[in-house]
């Protein structure tokens, strides 16, 4: 990649640093704390699995049966568990679903327990690793078969055997990434859902079944088509860390996990947000899984003329949030969005500037951007239109995970022929213009080179500001997406416990020490 | 005198359309013939497939052009919307309230039930407003709490009357399986079991809203897709004085 806009390498720099010293004080937060769903992420991943008959989760009903003890950890509780009965996790787990308490079993020896804790967790750790090297596979073998930039689509259907079909078909049209969208009430639920799941609401459950049957589907087409197709979830909301663990156990591929977005766009406390993305984030690194981040939002709540540098300031402080918690820059999916007014004179050479700066400021990341949505009016014909442009400034600025913009967007969630349209075109203005971005250097005192270096001077200012009130209070006062977020307020706080002495997290020791990450 | 119209092609009363379908049977002959006599089914005259291709192996997508005999009387057609009042300007309605009622008309607004979308709300609501429209947060005549996405209507009401707010704004984007008629009408049952139903103007917003909808489920008007800030304050605005004069009346 050649750089273009002469951006000051000193200006990046501080950026960064800035984005150090914002995030240093909340991970000194985050690591003296656990969660509820932390803890059940842990359970899941040493076995924990199932539901009870009225659909409440195995893993739930063991952390739950802590109790106050919740800073203790789960993880000894489940292989004291394992070890007492002598029963495998599936037949615990069907004693645990019809009301067995394991928090009575009185606790064997510490090191019996410790030792049966880091094999169940190893055991299902090799499960990771084998996806992971399965993908590896994959990649290499149908290497240069996909799409470049990796042209991503949404299902939608609420019925995950209907969403196969569509995904299915998708995938044959040439769509690389695919996602299958939550149903809209997800992210509040404080569990995941068990089992193949049939009933939503403009989105399908997230379950890991329904997972399981998602890649299955997805495997077929890569087969037939030579092509690896990457699987998408959402590891935000309440469960980020179960959703994490339940797609590394079946391989998805990608997943939405964003460090702020549950505190701003969903009203989920913060603490309990940046304990969970942490480890959510863990257990993606691990996963070898790349990571999106929710930029876009942050344009479709406010104008995204004015608050370009809102994205790329929160795209500095998800990258250092993505460090902390071991991800490799080409994990992470720094996201971003073409969502200018169409109506303002010169639109698309912002666009371009601020896409092709993104490029130039993280060379390694696989950026993933977001097509127009707050501006699509119904005219679908414009719409087509504007979808074209943007599909122009990815393929022109080298933009890695593309998400098609649909003509009817504003409408319906997509029929199979609005699918069909966005890649069919997406393909002949990438294949037309493919070079296009290798022929063109932009003028020193022109619209573009001067647009991206105002953005990176707002974004520092933007930073600093935060650096000197602290990330938590930014947040508070509504820094950032004008939304204000009280520390005490929102979802989830009552689930957050500090770590006591006796915690103990087999699963956290492994990913920390194979990650290297503190 | 009737005014019949019909669609208008490239000359009057030509009757062409434009339409694009997806069939569940695979790409050929068979699939072309078939979606040109479907076609024929649907009333229109004549049909002509322009396009098709092939989606999956069972799928196939259609671009056709058809021609219709029907046409509709213009002159009996009644629309969705009352056309005889205008929407006022932001500075126009501030004046109005000034004038009319005499203190700041209090609105309170959430997408409601399990719904996250918030950008309808925040296109009427938000100090920036959507497409060069200001949002009621804007007006200098109106207090505007927007309590965004995701709250249930029992909170919406319990902030209501904390607030002692003179309208309730609800958005509703998603509509799949209907969930946005069941929670909407659930506002309104809650309304009127409180007996606090006649002490608000109730709007309904949504871009598949439409304002007979929104009427039949008890609310007293619905803005759906093109609607700004200035539609829904003029009308609350509007609906309070024309309120007042009738309690004065009843009197």
């Amino acid at each position: 990649m050649r750089e273009k806009l002469g951006l000051s390498k000193e200006k990046i720099a501080e950026a960064r640093e800035r984005a150090i010293s914002i995030v240093e004080p909340v991970m000194s937060f985050v690591d003296r704390h656990t969660s509820v769903t932390v803890e059940r992420a842990t359970v899941r991943l040493l076995g924990a699995d199932g539901a009870n008959g009225d659909g409440v989760p195995v893993p739930n009903l063991i952390v739950d049966s802590l109790g106050g003890a919740l800073g203790d950890g789960a993880a000894a509780r489940y292989a004291n568990a394992v070890l007492a009965t002598e029963l495998t996790p599936a037949e615990l787990n069907d004693r645990v679903a019809k009301g067995f308490d394991i928090s009575k079993i009185p606790m064997s020896d510490r090191a019996k327990v410790h030792a049966m804790g880091e094999q169940l967790a190893r055991q299902n750790l090799d499960r990771v690793d084998q996806n992971r090297s399965f993908r590896e596979q994959k990649l290499r073998q149908y290497e240069g078969r996909n799409n470049n930039p990796l042209l991503y689509l949404i299902v939608a259907t609420g019925n995950i055997y209907e969403d196969v079909k569509q995904a299915q078909s998708a995938a044959l049209r040439g769509a690389d990434v695919i996602a299958v969208i939550r149903t809209t009430a997800q992210s509040l639920l404080d569990y995941v859902p068990y089992g193949a799941t049939t009933e939503g609401f403009g989105g399908t459950y997230a379950t890991q079944e329904n997972f399981r049957i998602m890649r299955n589907a997805l495997d077929e087409i890569c087969e037939r088509e030579h092509r690896y197709i990457y699987l998408t979830n959402y590891a935000s909301g309440l469960c980020m860390p179960e959703i994490a663990a339940m797609g590394a156990l079946e391989r998805l591929d990608m997943m939405l996990n964003d460090s702020m977005y549950g505190i701003l766009f969903r009203d989920i406390n913060m603490y309990r947000t940046f304990v969970d993305q942490k480890f959510s984030r863990m257990i993606n690194a691990y996963a070898g899984i790349i990571i999106n981040t929710g930029e876009d939002n942050y344009l479709t709540t406010s104008d995204a003329y004015e608050k370009a540098y809102t994205v790329l300031a929160s795209q500095f402080l998800n990258e250092r949030f993505a460090y902390a918690a071991g991800l490799k820059p080409s994990q992470m999916g720094l996201g971003h969005a073409f969502e200018m007014d169409p109506s303002i004179p010169n639109g698309f050479l912002y666009e371009y500037a601020q896409a092709q700066m993104a490029r130039e400021i993280f060379p390694e990341h696989p950026l993933k951007y977001m097509p127009p949505t707050k501006h699509m009016s119904g005219d679908i014909f414009k719409g087509l239109v504007m979808d074209t442009m943007f599909n122009f400034v990815s393929k022109a600025t080298g933009q890695n995970i593309h998400l098609l913009g649909m003509l009817t967007e504003a409408i319906h969630t997509p029929f199979m022929m609005d699918r069909y349209i966005a890649v069919d075109t997406a393909k002949y203005v990438m294949d037309n213009m493919a070079d296009f971005g290798d022929e063109v250097e932009f003028r020193k005192d022109g619209v573009i080179v001067k647009r991206a270096h105002e953005v990176l001077d707002q974004t520092l200012d933007f930073l600093r500001e935060v650096e000197r009130l602290g990330l938590m209070d930014s947040i508070e006062q509504g820094l950032f997406a004008d939304i204000k977020r009280p520390k005490d307020g929102g979802k989830g706080l009552e689930g957050l416990a500090e770590k006591a002495d006796e915690y103990w997290n087999p699963v956290e020791q492994q990913l920390k020490s194979a990650l290297a990450v503190r | 005198m009737a005014q019949i119209v019909k669609p208008y092609g490239d000359t009057l009363d030509d009757g062409r359309v434009q339409l694009s379908f997806t069939l569940p049977v695979p790409c050929g002959p068979r699939a072309l013939e078939a979606a040109r006599e479907i076609v024929l089914t649907w009333g229109f005259s004549e049909c002509e497939i322009a396009h098709a291709a092939a989606m999956a192996d069972s799928f196939t997508f259609f671009v056709a052009y058809a021609k219709t005999e029907h046409g509709i009387d213009f002159d009996l057609v009644k629309a969705d919307v009352d056309e005889s009042t205008h929407p006022m300007t932001m500075d126009e309605t501030d004046e109005f309230i000034r004038k009319e009622i005499g203190r700041k008309v209090i609105v309170v607004g959430a997408c409601t039930g399990f719904d996250a979308h918030t950008v309808g709300i925040d296109a009427i609501m938000n100090m920036k407003g959507y497409n060069h429209h200001f949002g009621l947060e804007r007006y200098q005549m109106i207090e505007a709490h927007n309590l965004g996405a995701q709250v249930p209507n029992e909170k919406l009401i319990e902030y209501a009357e904390k607030c002692r707010a003179d309208a309730i704004l609800v958005s509703q984007v998603v509509t799949q399986k209907d969930i946005h008629i069941q929670n909407l009408t659930r506002l309104i049952e809650l309304l009127e079991a409180a007996g606090t139903r006649d002490r608000y103007v109730c709007v309904a917003g949504g871009p598949r809203l439409s304002n007979k909808l929104a009427a039949q489920l008890g609310y007293d008007a619905g803005f759906g897709k093109g609607s700004y800030a200035d539609d829904v304050a003029s009308f609350i605005v509007r609906k309070m004085v024309e309120r007042k004069k009738n309690e004065q009346l009843l009197r």
